[in-house]
Order: structure tokens, then C-alpha cells, then sequence
């Protein structure tokens, strides 16, 4: 107390809680000082700074209460950085404990050593952590193999001189499985933050170690050793097969993390060997994989996630189980979703009858973006499984029917789709062009007037729908205006006395009234085509060419990314379905630094790689529960884009588009090139010429696929469209090379 | 791997802080507080801004927030958030904000043993309390060297969940078999979906470190044409276990397992080469096995409901159910319930037993029968008139559901056979099974 008042004379705050605490900490009872340590380390929780007790604190280091020794060491590490030559006076304790005679002791010196990050603790460490390495007690070893990880992290130099890597390289011979998971566990951090220090270097003598530890370890150190199983490449046919047959047991676990590590080790090493094993793999694989789909929500969305990327490699390993995705009534929405992308992709001719079934009762329930990838799905069916077209035309007819607006909308767009592969449903268009009062969205009205277009010839009274869009062309968003203007021109093409009247209101409207340079430059064109007199099929060829057929409305992600990604299996990267480089960043957080960072790295990402780049943003995009959980970020990056970044997105309007941009000549509809099914894009140029000519051509089908939830692609739309939709002088290029190729005509 | 580990309560106010890692900021609690507390739209359990992760599980009434920087390990992730909550239920009974906030330094404690560097360690629940004790918690063992050498040893030893120094007078394993029935009904009556989730939870009082053979009537073991040898049982006890030299008896069939998962001290190698479950068992309780079951699924009830919507008014119902299995048995505590639309003013209720209520704040007529003998049927007629609505939006109808716990009833037909206990000493032990089948999700729609 006599110590209290002299410190009293000096600055310190007679009051308040600081002083309080203090009083506390210097107490001569020690369950005083005891619990004034509790309740600093509570303030510090709260994020009150705390790092003025820090002399005080430290006093009471030198303890035997062994609870007490764990707070002022927790307190130590959160604040040795702001009193960081205090920290020597801890020093002496710490070196006392790592040899003390208790081995839970001994643990917590070297433990806490590492997690002092203040460089005269460093210059400490050598001597404990040397013979901690080589402690008799298991539990300590376990615990000095992760220190070298945190040394490494500290100061590389430091471990390499003293020969840390090779003791701990030496320590996955380690009789006891704890400490060779830990080694294993260090030894491949360091490998990934460090390559150049070739750390981890399975060889076939660790492998039969890390093998013989596998069964014995915890269950988190099976995952380390089964990640490590899975990057290693295995030097023969007999050997992968031997890493198959030890990890497949694994797939028994009761802990889903062990379970998946399983499934990626076997699942990577499985090319190497025959393809009869390869399908009892298979079949071993399967059930596991089911069960997953019963565990807590969180778990299943990741194993959801990692599911449907095994089943875009290996789409047959799971036709049978169909009724184990059936959505529950309480599941959380992320979870509903993914199981409605897997039902579809494991969707086939026998089991469809059930899951239209199923679809049907889902687009009746009440939660709309629900609802509306449930009617998506309908229609992916559609297209997938061709003998059951019709049964999904009745199902979206029976919907309709409810006169749901959200459901008959996206019906609508979905039938849009169905038509372009079986053009033979057009006795429902009656009944869709009933609907045409209730749409509202750019889409559906969209969709239902590309139809109209299309079967302009057996629509009677297309004249007068259309007319109708005419009328209101300038209240439109620019996506619909584009499809009325096709529309009309296809009437008129092919009922030229219907339609004359209406074709001149359209082009007028389209290239006197309108702000949109694409809409007025398709109007142009379409002038130009129409007014060209030597040769009148010209037009028609254009406009009414065939257009290709639709293959799929599933979103698949490129193969060279899928086969990144199955080996990322179970990890972030694979709920994202992104390669890490896009979400994974060295730098420190701050929200703007990160920010920056995260926009850098996408325009970097867009620039060197932009098909894969879009078609992975695509694909994540595909499933909102992390789209949503993206969104946030690129909302973020969006606002930038609209502030900062579009100068650099004019000067190189690289970002996905510029491939397009050259080829086509016009400013293309954002969507296309984000498309995630690169054949019928990439390889066919003329397609393109038809998207931007005929009406949405190659591009429609594919983008309508990703298009629906595409929260996401606004990351990516709103960029380009800052490029296209920039400054007439941007546009002028493109005007001309349009005449060039109307030339070519 | 992890950076981090926070824990907040509802209002978002940060209960527990801890950092692995130095790129673990405490700015970063303030981030997640704003982008996931506070913002309804968040659907998803991880959440990267910009190269910070977020996995959140929400418990109770707090939220479990990993923080990572890496491309870490998903799934490991959720499984330790998850038994990171289990050890916490263990621990304090409830792991709630009430519970985080006196124990807060227990936690801390815990963590710092749980994780190291970010990198989950030992999480074995009998392990930790040997030596992380609290009140409630005590330490069998004294605070001395040698002891913490001990309990060193067996937390970093290849039978990390056994002690070796174990001694009972009375040598016991008690067997439970649950199983959860998951059954989903089309409106037409055709089952779409039956399964079952089965768990087998043991409790052993065993001396020494036995080890112990465990037999089910799992197809194929049996095709396989594995020996047979019932093991010596004691009888049943009063709430009604069962000797399994009867089971086997009663086992004329036998079930396919769809797959099973076992705990860490099932010797997995053996069930992949022979499907002989070998284990030796941690002492005191602990989840042998899971199993999930999708054929021949015995289904304890069937539920037949009428709706029938009257204008838009009126709802009429009328629910019958009946005990699909021997009149010998009885399920206790059935619930069903049965929605309503969202605009129900009143309804009137009557039933042929127990008794039904309306549940204005769920939506829900919710008819309880405490006791339910097999073979019996019972009616639930009610009719719920609903106030009219200026904006008439159709009524969603979700599924009826139902909740019930039956004894003595497999629904998967699974039966102990055997369980077999070897050990040096060769003393003999008792064992008892019980089993029991409750509902998981069983929904009926209409």
C-alpha cells in the first residue's frame, strides 16, 4: 500500500478504473492480484486498452498458481508490442518454465514464447525451444514442433542457422502420431509460405510414417496428414494405389473434415490407378459424401459445395441418392440452393418424374429467390433431359397459372430458353402472351418479347403486342428496348404488310429519342440492313439465320479451373469455387488497403486471365448463399469502379471484354463473355456477329444460363459498362468498323 | 489456418477475443459486427471481405466467429466451431452468453489448449478436464509433476481418450441405439424420402484398457459369414433393455447399412478390411458409431391429412394418425403440428386423444399425445377461421410435422448382437442395450 502512495504522487490517475486495477494488481493478497488480473483481461476483451498495467501485470508472472501464470501470459501476448522492453524482464520466467519439472508447464513457457512477436524474445528463444524439441514428454515436443512455425514466421533467418527445419524434419520419424501431425502440420506452413526452403519433401520413407500415424493421431491431425497425402505425387502406379487403399477407412470418420481431407486424398491419387478401382472408390466415396448432407447446416453447405464440384468432374458417383437433396422445410437458404444446383446436375431420365415433382413444390413456397431457381431449375431440366421437356413445359404451365408474378416472370424467361432448344411447344404462346400484362421485370419482358419475335408468323396479333411495346419504347430498360427492336424487324421480315408502320416508329424512336449507344447503334444497323436494296435476302439471312442450338443452361466451370479446384477440395476455396489467389491476400487489414488490394488483384485477374476470371466470378455467382456473402465485397469494389477505376478501365478496357470488343466491333452486351461455356463462344466468331445482328444470338442462351442470380456479374457488368458505356469518342471507333463489316455484306 | 477465434452475443458486443495470429486485428470484431450482426441480408456462414474470412456459427444466443487470412480447411473449420460448443455444453452445462461471461477465463484457457498457432490440438472432452478444471469441473487427479505427466501422456498418446489407471468394482457398458426418423410425404401420400439417422452412444464403466468387439445385424457381416457368438448378457433392466442373446434370436433379418462413421478409437482399418468394430472405449459416455439407413425403413406412424381451404375464410382439417407398430410398445411426448395460414383469427380444435392448442406466434395447431400405444388411431378435427386480408397472398402450406420418442423400436430394424469385452485382468462384465427411435424431420405435406 506504502508503494500505492508513492505511485499516487506521481501522474497517475488517483481514480477510475485503470487505477483500480492497479491497486489490484500490486495487492499483497493474492487472490486480489488474482482477480485483478481477471478483470484486466476482461477489459481487455471489451478493447479497452489495457497496456498501462503492463509493469504491473508482469509482476505477477512468477507464480505457482498455474491459472494465473495462463492469464498473465494471455495478457502478455496481446501487449508485449507496446511495452516491448518490458518483455525482457519476462524473459527469465519463461526460460524457468521450459525447464520446469512439470510438463504442462514446460508446454506453456514454449507456447507462449512464440506468440511474444517482439524481436529481443526472439534472440531468447534458441536455447528452450532447442531443448524442447528433444523433451522426453510428447505433449511438449508436440507443442515446440508448432513453435518453429511461429519462429519461422517471426524470423527465417533465425530458424534456418540453427537447423530447426531439420529437427522437425527429423521429428516426423517421431514414435509419438501427436507430434508427427504437429511437424507435419509446421513443416507444410512454412512450405507454403516458403517454398525456396523445400521444407516438406515427402519421400517414400515419410509417407510410410505419416501412414502409420494417420490411424493413431486426432482427428485434426489425420486432416493435416491426409492434406499433405493429397498434394504429394506419388512416384508409381503401386504407391498411389497403397495411399488409396490406407486413406479409404478414413472415409468412416465420424468428423466431416477427416471425411472430405479422405475423399480429396483418394480422389487425387485415384487417377493414377485402374478404372476397376476407380469405381469401388467411387462406391466407398458415395455414401460418406450422402451422409455429410445430414450434419449441421454449416457443414453441409461446405460439403454441398465440394459435392457439386466432384459432380461437374464426376457426374455419375451420386444418380441414385437424388432424394437425399430434397430441400427441408427448416433448411437455411444456402443450403436449399445448393441442393437445387446438385439436384440438377445428378438429375437424369429415371429419377426426373421425382424431382419435377419436387421442383414444383418448391416454386410454390414462399421464400422468392427461392421460388425462382426453383422454376429455374425446371428449366434446366428441360434442357438437359430432353424425353422430359414436356412434362417441364406442363410443370411451368401449371405454374403460370398461379398467376404468381415473381413465379410466371421467371417461368417465362426459362420457356424463353426451352424454345431455343425444342422449338416444337409453340401451341403454349397463348397462354404466355396472356401473362404480358404482369411482367414488369427487364427480363421476362425481355424474354416474352424475343418470343413474339421469334414466332412472329404464328402469332396473329403480334403486331398488336408489339405495337404495344412500342408505344411505351422509351420507358423500357435498354435489355428490353434491344429485344423490341428485334422483334419488330423480325416481324416486319416476315410479315412486311403487318409491320411497316410499326418498324419505322421503332427505328425512329430507337435512333432520334434514345440515349443508349447500343440501342441506338442496333437500331442503325437495322436501318442500314433494311435500306439496303441490292440484295434483299440479305437482311433475312442476318436476322432470321438459324441460330445454334442451346446445350446446356447448367453452369459448369472451366475444366482447367475445376481440376485447380478439386485439388484446393474442403477448402475456402472450394465453397467459393474460386482459385485462392482471389480471395487470399498477403497484405494487412485495412479496409481501405484491403479494398485496393481486392480491386488490384480482380482488374490483375481480369487482365491475365479474363475468361477464366469471369467464369469464375460466374460461377460463384451461380449460388448466392456466397454470392451473397461476395456481394458484399463487390459492392464495395463496385463504388470504386464508379469512382476511381473507370479511367483505367477506359484506357484498357481489357477486364473480360476486349477479346469481344475486337471481334465483333460493337460495344457487346456485358453479359456475354462472362458466360462460364467458353465453346460455342470462344470458337465461333460469327456467332458473335449473329448476338449483336440477329438478336442475342450465341450470347443469349449461355448468359440467361448465369445470368439469373447475378449479383455477382455486377462486379464485372458495372466495370465494363463504365468502359462501353463512357464518352461518345469511345464509340465512334466501333461505329465505324459496324460499317465495315456492313460492307462486307 | 485459423487467426482467430471471437465470440459475440446477439447486440454484437464482443464476450471473447482471442488471436492466434498477429493478422488477427481487434478492429476486425468491429467489422464483423457491422457487416453480419447488424445486416440482415447475410445468408451465407462465411463471409471474405476483402482477404479476411469469416465462418460463423450462431448458438444459443451467441454468434462463434472463426477469422482466417488463408485458404484454410472449411469443413475442419465447422468442426471445431461445433466442438468447440460441444466442449462448452460439457463444461457449463449451456454454452450461452450467461455461461461466457462467467467462465471467460475458463475459455481462454481452453482455447489456448484447443488450439495452438491457429492449428486445432486435442479436443477430447475427458482429456481436457483432466487438467483445464473449473467449480464444476474438478480434477481427479492432483496438481503434481508426475500426474501432469501422466495426463501429458494421454493427451498426445495414441489412445488419447483413455486413462490407463481406470478401476470399477462393478464392471458395466449400457448401449443406447437412437435413431432418427427422417420422413418426407408428398401431398398425394407417396413416401419421397424415408431415412434413417441412427446413433449409438455408449456409456463404459470398464477397468483397465479393454478392448472391446462390437456386433450388429449389419448385412454384410452377415453375408460375409462372420462367427456368431452372442455374447453373456445380463437381463434386461427396467426401462426395458434388452439381452442380446434375445436379439439375435429376434434378428431374422438384417439391415444395410448405408455407411457408418466411427469415433476416433474404432479401429477403422478393420472395419474397411473384416466390418468388425473394435475399439477400445474412453471411459464414461461417448457416440460410438452413427449410421444412416435408407431401406426398409419402418415408419412408427402414418399420418393422413385433409385440408381443405373454404373460400378464404375458413380452413377445414381433419388429421387422422395411426401407430404403425405392435400394440405392445408405446411412443411418449407425440407433438404434431399443424400449420395454419398466417391470417388465422381463432380455431376451434377436437381430438380423439390428448390435447390440441393453437400456437398464435408459430403459425401452428399443436396437438400433443403424451401417450401413444401401438396399433391405436386418432383424429384431429379443427377448423380455422381466418380474417379477411386487403392484400390476399396464397397460403405457402408447410408441412406438417411430428415429433414422438418410441422404446424398444428400431425403425431400420438395426439390433445389437453382440458386444464383446477383453481385457487382461479377464473379468467379466454386464452389458445392457436399449433402444429407442425418435423423429428427425418427419414432415408430412398437404
Amino acid at each position: 500500500m506504502a508503494m500505492n502512495k508513492i505511485r499516487g504522487a506521481f501522474a497517475v490517475p488517483r481514480k477510475g478504473e485503470t487505477y483500480e486495477l492497479r491497486a489490484g494488481l500490486v495487492s499483497q493478497y493474492a487472490y486480489e492480484r488474482k482477480e485483478s488480473i481477471q478483470k484486466t483481461i476482461m477489459a481487455m476483451t471489451l478493447g479497452k486498452d489495457v497496456s498501462a498495467l503492463f509493469p504491473d501485470v508482469l509482476k505477477n508472472i512468477a507464480t505457482g498458481d498455474l491459472e494465473q501464470k495462463k492469464l498473465v501470459y494471455l495478457y502478455l501476448m496481446n501487449y508485449a508490442k507496446s511495452h516491448p522492453d518490458l518483455c525482457i524482464l519476462a524473459v527469465n520466467t519463461f526460460v524457468q518454465d521450459s525447464e520446469d519439472p512439470n510438463p504442462l508447464i514446460r508446454a506453456l513457457a514454449i507456447r507462449t514464447m512464440g506468440c511474444i512477436r517482439v524481436e529481443k524474445m526472439v534472440d531468447y528463444m534458441e536455447e528452450p525451444l532447442r531443448k524442447t524439441l528433444r523433451d522426453e514428454s510428447p505433449y511438449v515436443r508436440k507443442t515446440a514442433a508448432i513453435c518453429v512455425a511461429k519462429l519461422f514466421d517471426l524470423n527465417p533467418g533465425m530458424c534456418l542457422e540453427n537447423g530447426f527445419l531439420e529437427m522437425l524434419q527429423e521429428m516426423i520419424g517421431d514414435p509419438n502420431p501427436m507430434v508427427v501431425a504437429n511437424s507435419v502440420t509446421a513443416l507444410s506452413e512454412i512450405f507454403q509460405t516458403a517454398p525456396e526452403t523445400q521444407a516438406l519433401q515427402v519421400t517414400s520413407n515419410t509417407l510410410r510414417k505419416m501412414l502409420m500415424a494417420l490411424n493413431e493421431c486426432t482427428e485434426w491431425g489425420r486432416v493435416t496428414i491426409l492434406s499433405t497425402l493429397a498434394d504429394y505425387r506419388t512416384g508409381d502406379v503401386k504407391e498411389s494405389e497403397h495411399i488409396c487403399e490406407r486413406v479409404a477407412p478414413q472415409f468412416q470418420h465420424v468428423n466431416s473434415g477427416v471425411v472430405l481431407a479422405a475423399v480429396k486424398t483418394v480422389f487425387l491419387h485415384m487417377k493414377n490407378i485402374s478404372p476397376e478401382l476407380n469405381q469401388n472408390y467411387f462406391k466407398k466415396m458415395a455414401p460418406p459424401l450422402v451422409t455429410l448432407v445430414s450434419s449441421a447446416p454449416e457443414v453441409q453447405y461446405v460439403a454441398l459445395r465440394n459435392i457439386d464440384l466432384l459432380l461437374q468432374k464426376q457426374p455419375d458417383i451420386l444418380n441414385k441418392e437424388l432424394r437425399v437433396f430434397f430441400c427441408k422445410y427448416n433448411d437455411p437458404p444456402y443450403v436449399k440452393f445448393q441442393k437445387l444446383e446438385i439436384m440438377v446436375r445428378i438429375a437424369n431420365d429415371r429419377n426426373v418424374d421425382q424431382l419435377l415433382a419436387e421442383l414444383k413444390e418448391y416454386a410454390l413456397e414462399v421464400d422468392m429467390d427461392f421460388v425462382r431457381r426453383a422454376v429455374k431449375a425446371i428449366g434446366q431440366v428441360a434442357i438437359k433431359i430432353e424425353s422430359a421437356s414436356e412434362k417441364c413445359v406442363n410443370t411451368l404451365l401449371d405454374l403460370i397459372n398461379t398467376k404468381v408474378n415473381y413465379v410466371v416472370q421467371e417461368a417465362i424467361v426459362v420457356i424463353k430458353d426451352i424454345f431455343r432448344k425444342y422449338p416444337g411447344y409453340e401451341g403454349i404462346i397463348p397462354t404466355l402472351c396472356q401473362c404480358i400484362d404482369e411482367l414488369d421485370e427487364p427480363n421476362a419482358r425481355a424474354a416474352l418479347i424475343w418470343i413474339v419475335g421469334e414466332y412472329a408468323e404464328k402469332i396473329s396479333n403480334a403486331g398488336d403486342i408489339l405495337g404495344g411495346f412500342v408505344d411505351g419504347f422509351n420507358e423500357e430498360f435498354s435489355q428490353t428496348q434491344l429485344q423490341i427492336l428485334t422483334a419488330v424487324v423480325k416481324l416486319f421480315l416476315k410479315r412486311p404488310e403487318k409491320a411497316q408502320g410499326l418498324v419505322q416508329r421503332v427505328l425512329q424512336a430507337a435512333t432520334a429519342e434514345n440515349d443508349n449507344p447500343d440501342v441506338r447503334d442496333r437500331a442503325y444497323i437495322y436501318w442500314r440492313l433494311l435500306s439496303n436494296t441490292s440484295d434483299s435476302n440479305a437482311t433475312r439471312n442476318i436476322v432470321l439465320s438459324d441460330k445454334p442450338p442451346i446445350l446446356t443452361t447448367i453452369n459448369s466451370l472451366p475444366p482447367a479451373l475445376l481440376d485447380q479446384l478439386l485439388s484446393e477440395l474442403s477448402t475456402l476455396s472450394s465453397v467459393y469455387h474460386k482459385p485462392p489467389e482471389q480471395f487470399v491476400g498477403q497484405g494487412r487489414f485495412g479496409a481501405d488497403a484491403v479494398q485496393r488490394a481486392a480491386i488490384e488483384e480482380q482488374i490483375q485477374n481480369a487482365r491475365e486471365n479474363p475468361l477464366a476470371a469471369a467464369a469464375a466470378a460466374a460461377a460463384v455467382s451461380g449460388s448466392t448463399p456466397s454470392a451473397q456473402a461476395q456481394s458484399n465485397v463487390e459492392n464495395l469494389l463496385d463504388i470504386d469502379f464508379d469512382g476511381g477505376a473507370p479511367a483505367s478501365a477506359q484506357k484498357e478496357p481489357t477486364s473480360g471484354m476486349s477479346g469481344l470488343e475486337g471481334l465483333a466491333g460493337t460495344p457487346v452486351r456485358v453479359q456475354s463473355p462472362a458466360v462460364g461455356s467458353p465453346p460455342p463462344q470462344a470458337s465461333n466468331n460469327l456467332d458473335d456477329l449473329l448476338g449483336v445482328f440477329g438478336d442475342s444470338g450465341a450470347a443469349q442462351p449461355s448468359s440467361s444460363g448465369v445470368n439469373g442470380s447475378n449479383d455477382l456479374m455486377n462486379g464485372f457488368a458495372d466495370l465494363n459498362m463504365s468502359g462501353n458505356g463512357a464518352p461518345p469518342q469511345s464509340n465512334n471507333p466501333p461505329k465505324k468498323s459496324n460499317e465495315d463489316i456492313l460492307g462486307l455484306f | 489456418m485459423l487467426s482467430g477465434i471471437l465470440i459475440f452475443n446477439q447486440k454484437g458486443e464482443n464476450l471473447i477475443f482471442r488471436a492466434f495470429r498477429s493478422d488477427c486485428r481487434p478492429r476486425l470484431a468491429d467489422i464483423f459486427r457491422i457487416q453480419v450482426i447488424s445486416n440482415p441480408q447475410v445468408r451465407s456462414p462465411i463471409l471474405t471481405l476483402g482477404s479476411t474470412t469469416f465462418s460463423h456459427v450462431k448458438h444459443e444466443n451467441i454468434y462463434l466467429v472463426a477469422v482466417t487470412k488463408s485458404n484454410a480447411n472449411a469443413a475442419l473449420i465447422f468442426e471445431f466451431m461445433y466442438r468447440f460448443i460441444m466442449l462448452g455444453k460439457s463444461y457449463f452445462g449451456k454454452f450461452d452468453e450467461e455461461a461466457v461471461k462467467n467462465n471467460f477465463v475458463l475459455i481462454y484457457e481452453l482455447l489456448d489448449e484447443i488450439l495452438d498457432f491457429g492449428y486445432p490440438q486435442n479436443t477430447e472432452t475427458d482429456t481436457l478436464k483432466m487438467y483445464i478444471t473449473t467449480e464444476g469441473v474438478k480434477s481427479v487427479i492432483a496438481n503434481s509433476p508426475t500426474d501432469s505427466s501422466r495426463i501429458t501422456q494421454q493427451a498426445t498418446g495414441a489412445l488419447s481418450w483413455r486413462r490407463s489407471d481406470i478401476k470399477y468394482r462393478k464392471n458395466e457398458a449400457f448401449v443406447d441405439v437412437i435413431e432418427d426418423v427422417n420422413l418426407l410425404m408428398s401431398a398425394t401420400g407417396t413416401v419421397l424420402r424415408a431415412d434413417v439417422n441412427g446413433q449409438i452412444i455408449m456409456r463404459a464403466y470398464l477397468t483397465g484398457t479393454p478392448e472391446c468387439k462390437f456386433g450388429l445385424n449389419d448385412r454384410l457381416l452377415l453375408d460375409g459369414g462372420a462367427p456368431v457368438s452372442g455374447g453373456k448378457n445380463g437381463a434386461g433392466n427396467s426401462s426395458g433393455a434388452m439381452a442380446t442373446s434375445k436379439a439375435t434370436r429376434a434378428a431374422a433379418g438384417s439391415v444395410t447399412l448405408e455407411d457408418c462413421q466411427f469415433h476416433q478409437c474404432v479401429k477403422l482399418g478393420r472395419f474397411d478390411a473384416d466390418r468388425i468394430i473394435s475399439f477400445v472405449p474412453p471411459d464414461g459416455e461417448f457416440e460410438l458409431m452413427r449410421y444412416r439407413a435408407t431401406e426398409n425403413v419402418n415408419l412408427p406412424f402414418k399420418v393422413h391429412p385433409i385440408v381443405r381451404e373454404i373460400g378464404t375464410t375458413k380452413v377445414e382439417y381433419s388429421v387422422a394418425i395411426k401407430a404403425n407398430y405392435s400394440a405392445k410398445l408405446f411412443a411418449t411426448n407425440v407433438v404434431i403440428r399443424i400449420p395454419t395460414p398466417l391470417n388465422t383469427a381463432k380455431t376451434t380444435e377436437r381430438t380423439s386423444q390428448g390435447r390440441a392448442k393453437y400456437e398464435p406466434e408459430h403459425n401452428n395447431i399443436v396437438w400433443k399425445i403424451p401417450r401413444f400405444s401401438g396399433q391405436s388411431e386418432y383424429v384431429l378435427t379443427a377448423e380455422a377461421t381466418l380474417t379477411s386480408m386487403t392484400h390476399q397472398k396464397a397460403w405457402s402450406r408447410p408441412p406438417l410435422s411430428l415429433s414422438f420418442s418410441l422404446l424398444m423400436f428400431t425403425s431400420s430394424g438395426l439390433l445389437v448382437r453382440y458386444l464383446k469385452v477383453f481385457e487382461k485382468s479377464n473379468y467379466s462384465s454386464v452389458k445392457w442395450v436399449r433402444y429407442m427411435t425418435r423423429a428427425g424431420s418427419y414432415e408430412i405435406r398437404f
